[in-house]
């Protein structure tokens, strides 16, 4: 049985610095069950049998957000055998408003005081002794940046792990609370362990009501209780929550004036400050932003990124790794319908999404980079107001910024936005932002159909950007979505420079899940895609075919009449957007192949069908690799479903609207059936989204309820 | 009685009480805006909302919606 440390504090403080400084690369990464909150645990280093579970960053213990209840149920729960609390001195005050909750749960605690190094150069002390005095467990100065004291914390936390407490815990209320709290621990005695008593008869004062659910004490008890808080809060008059949180930010300035002595500089301005005079600057906050993005899309998607992704496709496969491996199966003696397998099918299909990396990992980095920095809250800070209207936070406009270049770390980028819903709202839309894999789609049909238009990848990204807009207002009004008022409260930390080795890590991990994705889904994908399209029921049975006969064919043709109010209802436009599966820029590919000599112009009845194909493909579902990366974080398949049945009706919807609206003016279509449907549809989305929103939950005080 | 959302950049005020109950009360005060916190309103995002607050040592976002809970002096 491994002995297991909890890793807890506030985001921001150094946690992720602390914990890849103990565990180095034995980490493993995943979610917590059912939640998109990200679960990370590790082997502590050195120590075989012990190891560390990261928390999520938190600032309190509160039953309202997933991080918070996640952790709570995992401290109270599984039990580990001790915290090591890690605290960022240079905001002490709020980190400890954590450490005083964290210290009730009755488990052996230690607490890193990171930044401890910043603090002095700021002319300012801390009395360690004091701190660790007032608050009855070891404080250890750390620096996780530097790698300082971070060892001799965790071993401190591992030598306390399993012994009991005999601690006192810190005198954080005053009388009127701790009389209530006492008649309360004796109501609810019988009912939880001795060393977590303190904890539920607060939660219990708090009115909790994840407790109150799990406690179930009965009517007549639950009466009882409540007589003796409703008296407290006379006397306090105040309400029991606020009185909690009051009386422990009480006790934290008292503890702060007595150990920590501050050098009085109330009037200067940081350098966050400094910087933050240009960043949020009124008029200079979004030039500054749109800088910023220009120069790192530049950088790695024009520059860099074109020219690593054109070695890789051009040379890498087309001129080493394609002819190389063909040459070897023909002398292996491997049949023309394998080599075709292996070198087009699979090699070939998987050459666009793996040239894609570099491309990938230079965005990600810099993306990374502004994250660790504090940019990005930055941008959340300024982009907000416009995502309130939509239900969101300006959380969200950042996963939809990387999506730009490629959905998959878009995806994963949601795991920055708090709130549950908002979560998966972003990443059901976010792919709506047409990817650099969709670029050539766009530029193929921008080519043939609309003489080349310069407008045309700007306006499919403002398409996007309205895609993502309706779906949000249409959405939001579903009880699913609503949110409850979780307000948007953000921290907005200093600057700092990113640690390299963190960032190396974020990158990695992100470059190889795609990896990994590339290894395995999106190989199989390619080899089914060549499979369909070269194999049919031609004039010698099944077999090898030419397209026309292939199996694709048949399912495209199957298919095909459901696309007919679209303008594209034949089976080539069909497989073109079914080949998008594997990766999207195939479905210039299959469409070129299938095109042959008459050119693309005979699959559309004209520019307003070709335009309802492309918009169908760039709001439908991803390419699998997005698609997995998506089911990933969902988390539940019930969400995926959803998702997933969500962006493709939307993309029918749409697709079909544009085609007829379109097709109308253009004369390609003529007021009928599909005009009529058309309108319908119009019809229905404006209902949904002015129709009025569902009821929102009330909170009220301490009651009984039957589970 | 003045709230948080009307004050003007620049300025310090103390908190005198926050009204209201539930999640966005807690949320807030869990950051750290009790009674009698001073807090000094630093900016307002460039669309005009939110606003940035210094208090206890950090900078803090908050939805002047939000902010309108907060009363101050």
């Amino acid at each position: 049985m491994s002995i297991k440390i909890a890793l807890a504090g506030n985001p921001n403080s150094g946690k992720t610095t602390l914990f890849n400084e103990l565990t180095g690369s034995a980490q493993y990464v995943g979610n917590w069950p059912g939640v998109t909150v990200e679960k990370k645990e590790g082997r502590l280093k050195g120590h075989s049998g012990v190891d560390i579970q990261d928390l999520p960053g938190i600032y309190s213990l509160s039953p309202y957000t997933q991080e918070e209840v996640v952790t709570r149920e995992y401290l109270v729960g599984e039990r580990p055998d001790a915290i090591l609390n890690i605290v960022d001195a240079t905001n002490i005050e709020r980190n400890l408003y954590l450490t005083t909750q964290l210290l009730e749960l009755g488990l052996p605690t230690v607490i890193g005081l990171n930044m401890i190094d910043l603090v002095r150069k700021n002319g300012d002390s801390i009395d360690i002794e004091g701190l660790s005095r007032r608050l009855g467990c070891p404080v250890l100065e750390i620096s996780a940046l530097k790698g300082e004291g971070c060892m001799e914390a965790a071993e401190a936390a591992l030598s306390l792990a399993g012994t009991g407490l005999d601690k006192e815990l810190p005198h954080v209320f005053n009388g009127s609370v701790e009389h209530a709290l006492a008649h309360i621990e004796e109501s609810v005695s019988g009912l939880v362990d001795r060393d977590l008593l303190r904890w539920y008869a607060i939660k219990v004062f708090e009115r909790d009501k994840k407790v109150l659910e799990h406690l179930a004490p009965g009517a007549e008890v639950t009466a009882h209780m409540e007589e003796h808080i409703r008296d407290c809060e006379k006397e306090m008059d105040d309400e029991a929550e606020s009185i909690i949180t009051d009386q422990r930010y009480r006790y934290i300035t008292s503890l702060v004036s007595e150990t920590v002595v501050r050098k009085v500089h109330k009037g200067g301005l940081s350098l966050s400050d400094r910087i933050d005079r240009v960043v949020t600057n009124k008029y200079l906050a979004i030039p500054v932003f749109a800088a910023i993005m220009f120069l790192i899309y530049y950088i790695s998607v024009t520059s860099l990124g074109t020219v690593t992704t054109d070695f890789i496709n051009d040379t890498l496969f087309g001129k080493w790794i394609q002819p190389g491996v063909a040459s070897g199966l023909t002398a292996l003696g491997a049949s023309r319908p394998v080599i075709s397998l292996v070198v087009d099918g699979i090699l070939g299909g998987v050459a666009a999404p793996l040239s894609f990396i570099p491309q990938m990992a230079i965005l990600f980095l810099f993306l990374s980079f502004l994250e660790d920095c504090g940019y990005m809250s930055r941008v959340a800070f300024i982009m907000d107001r416009a995502f309130r209207k939509l239900g969101l936070s300006g959380k969200s406009f950042i996963p939809l910024l990387i999506s730009s270049g490629c959905g998959v770390p878009g995806i994963m980028s949601t795991r920055t936005i708090e709130n549950e819903k908002n979560r998966r709202m972003t990443m059901i839309t976010t792919t709506m932002i047409p990817c650099g894999a969709k670029l050539p789609v766009i530029a193929l049909i921008g080519g043939v159909f609309m003489g080349g238009a310069w407008w045309m990848a700007p306006a499919m990204y403002f398409m996007g950007i309205g895609a993502v807009v309706l779906s949000c207002l249409i959405l939001k009004k579903f009880s699913m979505f609503a949110v409850d008022d979780t307000p948007f409260v953000m921290e907005l930390p200093n600057y700092h420079l990113p640690v390299a080795k963190n960032l190396a890590m974020h990158v990695w991990e992100r470059v190889r899940g795609f990896l990994i994705k590339a290894g395995t889904v999106i190989f199989l994908c390619c080899a089914v895609m060549w499979f369909l399209s070269n194999f049919g029921f031609g004039a010698d049975g099944f077999g090898l075919v030419g397209t026309e006969q292939s199996l694709l064919s048949v399912i495209g043709g199957f298919i095909a009449p459901l696309f007919i109010p679209l303008g594209f209802g034949n089976w080539q436009s069909v497989a073109a957007s079914i080949s998008g599966f594997a990766a999207k820029e195939s479905i210039v590919s299959t469409i070129g192949v299938l095109a042959g000599a008459g050119g693309i112009r005979t699959f559309f009845t004209g520019s307003a069908a070709a335009m309802a194909f492309l918009i169908f493909n760039l709001l439908d579902s991803p390419c699998i690799a997005a698609i997995t990366t998506l089911a990933r974080e969902m988390n539940d398949r019930r969400w995926t479903a959803f998702a997933l049945a969500y962006q493709n009706i939307f993309a029918y919807v749409i697709s079909l609207m544009v085609y007829q609206f379109a097709g109308l003016l253009t004369g390609a279509v003529s007021f009928g059936p599909g005009t009529i449907t058309a309108l319908g549809l119009l019809a229905l989305i404006v209902f949904l989204i002015f129709r009025r929103e569902g009821g929102k939950v009330v909170t009220g005080g301490l009651k009984y309820e039957h589970n | 009685m003045k709230t948080l959302d009307k004050v003007k950049v620049g300025e310090r005020v103390a908190v005198t009480r926050i009204t209201g109950d539930g999640p966005i009360k807690r949320r807030i005060m869990d950051m750290g805006i009790t009674k009698g916190t001073e807090i000094l309103v630093r900016k307002y995002a460039p669309m005009g909302d939110p606003m940035e607050l210094n208090l206890r040592g950090y900078e803090l976002s908050l939805r002047k919606k939000d902010a309108s809970i907060i009363q101050v002096d």
